[in-house]
């Protein structure tokens, strides 16, 4: 299987028309600013032949067109890319702030979660406000975050048994990750709360409420303020 | 503006072009066609760019009336199809004049069969496509499967209609293939040589709770071994993974950008196509061959899809 080390990024081939640049083996701020940069220097330097990319934590999947690139040659045309990508300066972070509704039919977990950890519900919801988080990508689904930064006091493995339908706006926490659902889908992560902010916007410039780098702080909202945000 | 309507929506029938790359990004997956060969073909045969939008029907087909005609083709798997109850030929370009109706059925071979019209199905282009993803809600008509009621308009072009069929010999060659070619997946060496042993020696049924977002797999379990710790990564059309409970699962379409689970193998860019004609219930296995195979072979289908004599007048 063609694999080979360039400085700490490795080059390995995921399927016949797509190579996966790992910049760790392990999550770290220092892997996703890698990440970040690689994809903002692609959007600023195409490279002729890359079709699509799957960015993520410490990797990233570059999609080429199988009649045009081999692995060998992406790699080749990726490497002075990789030499560049320290210099290449990222935005300032944004602000952004989710207002979330906590517990009850917005989070059935919540009660869950502060029991595993012997917290109150109130404790929980403090601990989970009181964090700054790093959206390290958007993946999975249209618009869903990936966020990292979530406090070690509240760490809760994913479900045994995934739910068929998550509503959306559900605020979920896996193992050392947070996350919103922007759709009804199947998901396994906890639900502590939930937004009634619409996460993606097809009909807007920016469709997605979060973009790779931000960070996040959630608001807690009562019910009434839920359905006030909801209708608006 | 010349319209479709629809009369009965089938089982699940969607407006599909060739997908939309280069959002992976936002977490948008490329979707589009299920059997991208037969919407290729469809749309060749009515004279329409290979990325024209048309219909995507699976298993049970549709009723479509057409109020002002339009020349049409049928591509993909036969769903037994009448015009007016006149049985109408696959791989053909026909006419349907004004108020007739094309109706239909179960399928007689694979998953899914393609309505193309000239001038494509118009609807609000999402990120530059007129792919549906179902999950999400977007692209497409309205973001979802067709129902009965639903009005589509057709795009604007209007060529006189030449009958066009696709050469038998070389659309035999372009035939779904039950035997799936694969190549390495990333964490294909995380699974011990008798699982991978395992996995290529044993026949898989495609279980009932798949779609388009991927197929589920009956048969042996595959056992994981610790070879690592798996972080979400960035995930490959075609790719199959392999949760906990040892199922493998092949990503498909409206697959999800990213997963955490190892990928034993992924289905080759030449052999995806036949992915999307596996019916709920089919038998398929997988055959391993290298990364210079899987080039030459789609280097091969590209080929075929160029040349002259595939479509004759």
């Amino acid at each position: 299987m063609p694999a080979s080390a360039h400085g700490t990024a490795q080059f390995r081939a995921a399927s016949d028309n797509s190579s996966l640049i790992y910049f760790d083996q392990h999550i770290s701020l220092a892997a996703h600013q890698q990440v970040a940069k690689l994809l903002r220097l692609l959007a600023l330097q195409p490279v002729s032949g890359i079709i699509n990319l799957h960015p993520s934590y410490c990797s990233v999947l570059v999609k080429f067109d199988a009649l045009k690139l081999s692995h060998d040659e992406l790699e080749t045309r990726l490497r002075p890319y990789l030499d560049r990508v320290e210099e290449i300066g990222l935005p300032e972070p944004r602000a952004r702030e989710i207002p979330v509704c906590y517990g009850g039919e917005y989070g059935p977990d919540l009660e869950e979660v502060s029991e595993a950890h012997s917290l109150s519900v109130e404790q929980v919801i403090d601990l989970h406000v009181s964090a700054t988080y790093i959206v390290y990508f958007l993946g999975f689904v249209p618009g869903f975050a990936y966020l990292g930064g979530l406090p070690e006091a509240m760490m809760t493995p994913r479900l045994a048994t995934p739910r068929r339908i998550v509503p959306p706006g559900s605020v979920g926490i896996a193992g050392q990750q947070s996350g919103i659902y922007p759709f009804a889908t199947p998901g396994g992560w906890r639900l502590i709360g939930r937004t009634p902010l619409a996460m993606f916007r097809p009909d807007r410039n920016d469709m997605s409420v979060l973009s790779i780098g931000d960070r996040v702080h959630f608001v807690p909202i009562s019910p009434e303020r839920f359905a006030v945000f909801e209708n608006a | 503006m010349k319209t479709i309507q629809v009369q009965a929506p089938g089982l699940f029938t969607t407006v599909q072009d060739l997908g939309r790359e280069g959002f992976g990004p936002l977490g948008v997956s490329a979707s589009g066609a299920a059997d991208p060969i037969s919407l290729r073909l469809g749309n060749r045969l009515v004279g329409n760019p290979d990325n024209a939008a048309g219909l995507e029907m699976t298993l049970l087909g549709g009723a479509f009336l057409f109020p002002d005609g339009g020349i049409l083709a049928l591509s993909g798997s036969d769903f037994g199809a009448t015009l007016d109850h006149i049985p109408v030929e696959p791989c053909m370009s026909f006419i349907a004049r004004p108020g007739q109706t094309l109706r239909l059925g179960p399928t007689r071979s694979g998953a899914r069969s393609y309505l193309c019209v000239q001038g494509g199905i118009a609807v609000k282009p999402f990120l530059d496509s007129a792919s549906t993803h179902t999950l999400s809600g977007l692209g497409g008509f309205e973001g979802r499967a067709l129902r009965k009621g639903d009005v589509l308009t057709i795009g604007g072009v209007s060529l006189p209609h030449r009958r066009r069929m696709v050469t038998p010999h070389i659309l035999s060659r372009l035939s779904p293939r039950k035997i799936l070619r694969c190549t390495p997946g990333p964490q294909s060496e995380w699974f011990s040589e008798s699982s991978r042993h395992l996995f290529y020696n044993s026949t898989y049924r495609v279980a009932e709770e798949s779609n388009r977002m991927g197929l589920r797999l009956e048969g042996p379990s595959i056992p994981v071994s610790s070879g690592g710790h798996m972080i979400t990564e960035g995930v490959s059309l075609g790719a199959i993974q392999v949760p906990g409970g040892g199922s493998p699962i092949i990503l498909f379409v409206e697959q999800q950008t990213t997963g955490g689970y190892p990928k034993i193998a992924n289905v080759i860019s030449a052999d995806l196509p036949s992915v999307g004609q596996l019916r709920p219930r089919d038998e398929i296995r997988f055959e391993r061959i290298t990364f210079e195979v899987a080039r030459a072979l789609l280097q091969e289908q590209e080929q075929l899809l160029a040349s002259p004599e595939l479509i004759q007048e």
